[in-house]
């Protein structure tokens, strides 16, 4: 019987409980001096003059520099060539904790001390914290660019003009998607050091080592094959470990300058300001339909908050632009976007990237185009739905869906939460005027996992001990891929998990890679390891044929892992290591699996809140997911992406928002004061699987890393919204915390007095 | 400063500077690594360790305050190969993802068991406020020390061994 499908728990696991992981923080390196970087006090000014003497004069220290002593390139932009970032600031900073120097010293706390005694002589500049001010471009971060503006979107693929033609209604709502800090909870990190062979080893905090090699060869002028990157244990990443960071840069540029190792690890309160933030979209949506139910056109504006240098986040909207629409089949579609850079934290992926900011958008918009025309929120979604039977399927905007089923979704979810029952304990508690009203919040949603388009690496080698190599491309960090793709092989070459190991993460050690990020790994570096496994059974059996005067056909691996038999006939078996020698010694085989197209997992959540209408509070009673990522490989790890994507959209709903005051000063720099979502603030999920395989890999595997935050997000704001909906408040952004949602029922009182 | 004490069962004797937290003790001078940092706040509970059996936040305490008491780490929690039922039941349950978290929950968890042998959910979620995961939602967490408490982990670690 196959493995796959099964609950496996995890091969990773036992060292993680017993001694913890191998974290960059970890690495003890002989010798090593420590990198402290020196941060900009404010959002924006001029440097006029970094003054660095003391500082070097300070106990321990071994270097104290600036952007000028190291020369170093800068990184990829994601814009407008003069938006480019150096990696320490030159000429000006342009968010708090920008670094703008680096003290390197014998100890971790010499380097913290001394980097107090560099003087940045900053002339302040006006920050600029609301995107939609960066617009007019009254203060421009880049003078020599002439605009904020870093990306744009070119509406369409609908006019304007005939938008709403043959409308009933048409809602419109402005909604802000707030800014997030993703959190993991390991910060960034790195490590470098010179080896005797004079090639530069850098260990850091990555998802993407081999981008990593890439980026910091450039930067430095090297070739990246001059460059080893390793990424040890790596303590989450949710996106924003993608990047390669300046610091990072760096340390690599620092290890070759001064010939020790060196070591640098960020504080908690710097990595709020450094490690990249997340969402900040402010959207216009309107959508028009019958009185019946039918939505005919949708518009989407997104103005994107980039932060200081455009990176990732320029590009969240063209993924915002992707899924649109959603589940729902919508005739006319205008979307248009505007990304334009502020003095914050630079905003990069973080857990859905631009398809949770999608999610929210249409299916606040749904609710709001229901409660316009007084029909059920469940009923509208279900008239509107792109049905099972069409597809492959093409969106108004291009996008084309791989399968799905919409409508068995939402049923299963609304038979899971026995929805007439909670219908009508809420209509009995607003009947009652209880002061803990009942809030149900629907979200059917789709996304797009594996959108970036190219071939990922997979290798499978079996040596004569009877053990197996898997090498992956990919690069967990959390997710199980050691376990995942053991799975893989010991499916196809019936080698027992405990006797495969499994590698990632060293660029010397795996050829190529494209990293862990977007819900790829699966259908790209779980394809390409099944597919190099075959390969390496195919040459097995052609081999053990020969030596069984065999068909090559008629072979079969062993199921207990000790080689291959005819099939039935296991008591002539030839040995792996029979195999191994045939094969001339080494018996290994490599895949570059491409995709043909990315995978759209859907599915259907629901939360159930009470909220507080004396104080505001909201708690969550029900979380209910259904989610559909394709054929499962191991349930264990699917349960638990899901589960870590619906806490973070919880706390995008309910609590999490990093804050910037006017002037660019960080009022959510640690986390004591950023709300990080805890256990007491969650319920337990209820969830409910499908399985609808995609055609376009052999594993009918999606991804299903972000799903979870995808559906619930909207789920959680649209149920708060309904709680308060017979009291007149018609919408609420989120984060939906106490003092908010107090603040719209006041509003919504005093409205409703004046009214009458 | 002289301290004395005992770490994961063995004694530990070091001339340490006054201001040196129990955390950066474990980590760069005893090179007990699994006990990791989340935070600078006191805020995340990735540090934390049993002190004298019952669970504290090892950056919130200094290494002289450790003097002459018994510390238990992640890395002295498994009876030899034998894991502890809540070690056992965080990887029966997927409690843990990246891993980060895990020493510090592991710890909490015990100390929570041994206070309440039985608790109820909500009595879980409480207890483990004050300990950040961004990885698993808490659910399996959660789930793991309810297993544990049903399999009777409740037993005394560190002191009594
Ligand atoms: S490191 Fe966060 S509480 Fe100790
Ligand atoms: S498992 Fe990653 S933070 Fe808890």
């Amino acid at each position: 019987m196959s493995i796959l499908g099964n609950w496996v728990p995890r091969v990773e696991d036992p060292r993680l409980l017993t001694e913890g992981g191998r974290y960059v923080d970890d690495l003890r390196l002989e010798g090593a001096v420590h990198a402290h970087f020196v941060r900009a006090p404010l959002a924006h000014g001029e440097i006029r003059g970094i003054d660095v003497e003391e500082a070097r004069r300070a106990p321990g220290v071994v270097a104290v520099l600036t952007a000028e002593d190291l020369g170093l390139g800068p990184l990829p932009v994601m814009g407008p060539p003069p938006m480019a970032r150096p990696p320490l600031a030159t000429g000006r900073v342009r968010f708090a904790g920008e670094p703008v120097a680096v003290v390197v010293a014998e100890t971790r706390a010499q380097a913290v001390d001394a980097a107090e005694l560099v003087g940045v002589d900053l002339e302040p500049l006006p920050a600029l914290v609301d995107p939609e001010r960066a617009l007019a471009g009254e203060v421009l971060l880049f003078p020599e660019a002439g605009t904020n503006v870093c990306g744009e979107v070119a509406p369409g693929p609908d006019d304007e003009a005939e938008l709403f033609a043959g409308c009933d209604v048409v809602v419109r709502q402005r909604i802000v998607n707030q800014r997030l800090a993703p959190c993991p909870l390991e910060v960034r990190g790195a490590a470098a050091a010179v080896g005797e062979d004079g090639r530069l080893t850098l260990w850091m905090t990555t998802q993407h080592p081999h981008g990593d090699r890439d980026a910091v060869a450039a930067a430095l002028g090297l070739e990246p094959s001059a460059l080893r990157v390793v990424a040890p244990d790596v303590g989450g990443g949710f996106g924003s470990k993608i990047a390669t960071y300046p610091e990072q840069i760096v340390v690599a540029a620092l290890a070759r300058r001064l010939g020790r190792p060196v070591r640098w690890t960020e504080t908690r309160s710097e990595s709020m300001l450094n490690l990249g933030h997340g969402r900040a979209q402010i959207q216009q949506v309107a959508i028009g339909g019958t009185r019946d139910g039918r939505v005919l056109a949708l518009s989407l504006e997104v103005l994107q908050d980039a932060g200081a240098y455009p990176a990732l986040g320029a590009f969240l909207p063209n993924l915002t632009r992707m899924m649109a629409t959603g589940v729902y089949d919508v005739p006319k579609v205008r979307f248009r976007a505007t990304s334009v850079v502020t003095t914050t934290t630079p905003v990069v992926a973080y857990r859905g990237a631009g398809r949770p900011e999608a999610a929210a958008a249409i299916e606040r918009a749904m609710d709001l185009f229901a409660a316009e025309i007084g029909m059920d929120p469940a009923e509208v979604r279900r008239r509107n739905f792109v049905a099972p039977d069409r597809f492959p399927y093409t969106t108004r905007v291009g996008t084309t869906y791989d399968s799905g089923d919409y409508p068995g979704a939402l049923t299963r979810l609304l038979d899971a939460l026995d929805y007439p029952a909670l219908r009508a304990e809420q209509a009995r508690r607003r009947a009652e005027g209880s002061t803990r009203q009942l809030g149900i919040g629907l979200s059917t949603y789709v996304e797009v996992t594996g959108a970036v388009p190219g071939a990922e690496l997979g290798a499978v080698e079996v040596r004569s001990d009877g053990t197996a190599v898997v090498r992956a491309g990919t690069f967990s960090h959390g997710q199980g891929h050691a376990t995942a793709f053991a799975m893989l092989v010991a499916d196809r070459l019936g080698i027992p998990l405990e006797r495969i190991e499994f590698r990632q993460g060293d660029t010397d050690e795996v050829p190529r890679g494209m990293g862990t990020y977007g819900s790829r790994s699966l259908q790209s570096g779980g394809v390409a390891v099944v597919q190099a496994a075959e390969a390496v059974l195919a040459e097995a059996r052609r081999l053990a044929a020969e030596r069984l005067e065999a068909n090559p056909e008629d072979i079969v691996a062993d199921q207990q892992g000790r080689g291959l038999h005819v099939a039935g006939a296991p008591a002539r078996t030839v040995g792996w290591d029979e195999v191994v020698a045939a094969a001339g010694g080494r018996l290994v085989q490599e895949v570059d699996f491409a995709p043909p197209g990315p995978t759209f997992p859907f599915g259907a959540h629901a939360a159930v809140v009470e909220v507080d209408v004396e104080t505001g509070a909201v708690r969550v009673v029900r979380m209910v997911a259904v989610d559909d990522a394709g054929t499962l490989l191991n349930p264990l790890l699917a349960a638990g992406q899901v589960h870590g994507g619906l806490a973070q959209g919880v706390a995008q709903a309910l609590l999490e928002e990093f804050v910037y005051d006017d002037d660019g000063n960080p009022l959510t720099a640690n986390l004591a004061d950023y709300p990080m979502v805890s256990a007491t603030e969650l319920p337990s999920f209820e969830r409910i699987v499908m399985e609808t395989p995609t055609p376009l890999n052999e594993l009918g595997a999606k991804g299903i890393g972000e799903s979870g935050t995808i559906g619930s997000t909207p789920a959680v704001q649209n149920a708060v919204c309904d709680a308060l909906a017979h009291l007149g408040v018609r919408h609420l952004d989120m984060p939906t915390r106490p003092e908010r949602v107090w603040r719209a029922l006041q509003d919504a009182r005093v409205g409703a007095g004046q009214a009458g | 400063m002289q301290v004395s004490l005992r770490v994961n069962g063995e004694e530990r004797r070091h001339d340490v500077e006054p201001r040196l937290l129990l955390v950066h003790y474990l980590r760069d001078v005893c090179g007990l690594t699994g006990t990791n940092i989340g935070c600078d706040t006191s805020s995340c509970g990735a540090c934390t360790v049993l002190v004298d059996g019952e669970s504290v936040k090892s950056c919130t305490m200094l290494a002289v305050q450790a003097d002459g008491r018994e510390v238990t780490t992640i890395e002295g929690l498994a009876d030899g190969e034998r894991l502890h039922p809540v070690q056992e039941a965080f990887r029966e349950h997927h409690g843990l993802q990246c891993g980060y978290c895990t020493p510090g929950m592991v710890m909490a968890a015990v100390s929570l068991l041994n206070e309440h042998p039985h608790p109820t959910e909500a009595e879980v979620r409480e207890g483990l406020e004050g300990n950040l995961c961004r990885c698993t939602g808490y659910h399996n967490i959660v789930k793991a020390v309810l297993a544990a408490a049903e399999a009777g982990a409740s037993q005394p670690v560190g002191a009594a061994r």
